[in-house]
């Protein structure tokens, strides 16, 4: 019985799939415009990403030997101070996880008291709304007090926060260095006659490597020397934009030189645990077919 | 226990044995797990599994427990409850990183778990009421890992949970009022995180108590193994301690390497990089994807894209919700006498279709909503209900199974060189006239 009310179900389900899998064919199959199976290159943005991969950053970090480069981060963080700061915050982050980049005490204490945005406070006296300089133990404050003060003042767009920029985009830190230091170029001509509405329209800015192709930041890193480098290496808009990518993968993922470092002391550790298991379970069963 | 030659448990010193007169709790474990417990000899490595589901459970209540100490569920404070807890708990994206990708861990060693089970027949009789426990942890497994996956509060957690919740307004009439009610309110916000973190830290007990009841269902029969064939004399088994839990040892080795490639080296790898975005509720992801582990089921959801009746949607949550249910009724689906694949030539070929359809349905459903994507799910899902509820009641009657094994035994020695078994073993299935 059980049988044959299974096989009338299955037979219903198959039907009704068989119904809906006739209108997908019939709709694919009846659609004049450019739409292919796959949907891929019928939008100005497939286009361009399947012909523009994100360029390698070539980060230290990367890779399963990974490690922060110090003064790398260092310079990355002075482009994030001098360029990105006036419009991103980076709030997840603490001045004094800056010493993980290799600045002493006072230099974080310095950072934090000349940091041009101050925190939110009260007047101890009075209790009103007020501002003091950061200490070491406040994170960056928000650029902008609010969403509606963000959009007000940058053409109504929200810059995003970047303290996990490189975690919240598909190969973040590519992404980034791609975006800030190649993706702002003259929208290309073909794109446009294949794409006609694809026009970039006013007030954003045409980028190859941004999702939609247009973004409303404009060109951060437009000229060669923009930052004066403490450690003589030469601020090229590439090496800026390397630079900042990787203080932003520091900015996601602090604990990465930590991460890497106890994963070859547990791997080694559990190599050498598999190995005496091993052992053991031959040993045990060296008596025994199976 | 099941087999009277099993070995009883004989406390040595004064303590034990005026603990065992007390609470016999050892002589339980020792019942259960320990030398007390016969196992067939020739268990492959597949039989590793539901050990190592075990482990990637307690895995997941121990640092699921410590990251509880640290988080808030509160859609103000979750998202960065998170983050302070990668950034300045100690250890703590150890933590959090264990207990994200745990989850795959304990996913994957599930599956593999009942692939094996659906291989070598081990829901058939006597062991039906074992399965069925194991969809029953099943199903609270895909519950507890949704719940979960809402709780850092990113954009897929808000978006997965405001999707899989929609499911319910699928429903004729009531539909939107359950829905709401579930909610507690018209989207996911407060009320909804505090209840998915009250059931989030709740259902792993549940679990553990049902792999309880799992465990003592599989005692009463003893364990399947690889011939399918029962369990005839002592020879054909071993006690578990020392040998099952020394072969255990080394593949929860193996397991933890595994495990700790992914918490060290690719910790994000599995999961989804808008999660790493705030719960924003008026910006919808362009492409709304859950876990992978779900990937199977999301495909069915989405097959269904033609109204037949009933509204396209409400096939499409009936399916996936069948597509579970289905498997409460395989022990009586199959009525093959005959356990092991091994035997059942024909019904082999189509387990290994069916292995291939799970993972294309799972391509599929990791895939965006693509018509390419949606017509390969669309002929996958067709062939897993028809599988189930088709094909394989009418294999297990047409087919004529290779010759078993006389014994367990017999099986071993052949394989290590002796005689075949199908010189020795009787025609047919010796299983039916036992």
């Amino acid at each position: 019985m059980i049988r044959w009310i299974s096989a009338v179900i299955g037979a219903g389900i198959v039907a009704v799939l068989g119904w809906s899998l006739l209108w997908t064919i019939v709709g694919v199959a009846g659609d004049s415009s450019a739409k292919t199976w796959t949907g891929a290159p019928a939008s100005a943005e497939h286009y361009v990403h399947a012909q523009r991969p994100l360029l390698n950053a070539e980060l230290p970090s990367e890779g399963l030997f990974g490690k922060y480069d110090l003064r790398q981060l260092q310079r990355g963080f002075q482009v994030y101070k001098e360029v990105c700061a006036a419009c991103h915050s980076i709030r997840l982050v603490a001045f004094r996880d800056l010493k993980q980049l290799g600045y002493d005490d006072g230099q974080v204490k310095a950072i934090a008291q000349g940091w041009q945005i101050e925190q939110p406070s009260v007047n101890p006296d009075t209790g009103e709304v007020a501002t003091r300089k950061n200490l070491p133990s406040d994170h960056f404050p928000l650029v902008f007090a609010n969403d509606v003060a963000a959009r007000a003042a940058n053409n109504n767009a929200v810059p995003p926060d970047l303290s996990l920029m490189t975690k919240a985009r598909h190969e973040g830190p590519d992404y980034v260095y791609s975006l800030v230091g190649h993706g702002y170029v003259n929208q290309p001509a073909d794109l446009l006659a294949k794409f006609p509405d694809a026009k970039t329209p006013k007030g954003l800015h045409y980028n190859q490597y941004f999702a939609n192709l247009n973004i409303a930041m404009p060109p951060p890193l437009t000229q060669d020397g923009q930052v004066q480098y403490l450690d003589g290496t030469k601020p090229t808009v590439d090496q800026m934009a390397k630079d900042v990518a990787a203080f932003l993968t520091w900015t996601a993922e602090p604990n990465l030189d930590t991460r890497h470092g106890a994963g070859f002391a547990v791997l080694g550790f559990l190599l050498v645990f598999c190995f005496l298991a091993y052992g053991a379970y031959q040993n045990v069963w060296r008596n025994m077919k199976h | 226990m099941s087999f009277p030659w099993a070995k009883h448990y004989e406390p040595k010193f004064a303590l034990t044995k005026w603990v065992d007169e007390r609470l016999p709790l050892p002589r339980l474990v020792y019942n259960a797990v320990g030398a007390g417990y016969p196992v067939p000899r020739n268990l492959n490595y597949f039989w590793n599994f539901g050990v190592l589901a075990g482990a990637a459970l307690a895995a997941q209540i121990v640092t699921g427990i410590v990251l509880a100490m640290h988080y808030a569920a509160n859609g103000g404070v979750a998202f960065d409850s998170v983050e302070h807890i990668m950034r300045d708990v100690n250890a703590g994206w150890f933590m959090r990183y264990a207990h994200a990708n745990g989850a795959s861990m304990f996913f994957i060693v599930v599956y593999i778990h009942i692939f094996r089970g659906l291989y070598y027949g081990s829901y058939k009789a006597p062991r039906e009421m074992v399965w069925l426990l194991g969809v029953v942890i099943f199903l609270l497994m895909m519950a507890t890992a949704f719940m979960g996956y809402v709780l850092p509060w990113g954009q897929m957690s808000f978006w997965g949970a405001q999707v899989i919740t929609g499911f319910f307004s699928a429903i004729p009439i009531v539909g939107d009022t359950i829905r709401v009610w579930l909610l507690g309110g018209y989207a996911p916000d407060d009320a909804a995180l505090n209840r998915f973190f009250s059931l989030h830290y709740l259902l792993p007990f549940v679990i553990a108590g049902v792999i309880v009841l799992h465990i003592w269902a599989l005692h009463i029969p003893g364990s399947n193994n690889p011939t399918g064939v029962d369990v005839k004399g002592e020879q054909d088994t071993v006690p578990f301690h020392p040998y099952y839990t020394a072969k255990d040892g080394f593949g929860l080795g193996i397991f933890l390497l595994i495990f700790a490639f992914m918490i060290f080296f690719q910790p994000n790898y599995l999961g989804h990089p808008d999660n790493y975005i705030p719960a924003n509720p008026l910006a919808t992801p362009a492409h709304i994807v859950p876990e992978w582990y779900f990937w199977p089921f999301y495909a069915i959801l989405r097959s269904f894209t033609s109204d037949f009746i009933l509204p396209a949607k409400l096939w499409g949550v009936l399916a996936m919700f069948g597509s579970i249910v289905l498997l409460f009724f395989l022990p009586w689906l199959d009525s093959s006498p005959v356990r092991s694949t091994n035997y059942r030539p024909v019904y082999r070929t189509f387990f290994w279709v069916l292995v291939a359809d799970v993972l294309v349905l799972g391509w599929c459903g990791g895939s965006p909503a693509d018509p390419l994507y949606i017509v390969l799910a669309q002929i996958c899902a067709a062939y897993y209900f028809a599988h189930f509820l088709v094909i394989l009641p009418i294999v297990s009657r047409m087919e004529r199974p290779r010759p078993l094994p006389n014994s367990i035994t017999e099986a071993v020695l052949a394989k290590k060189g002796g005689t075949s078994p199908s010189e020795t073993a009787v025609s047919g299935s010796p299983l039916a006239a036992e």
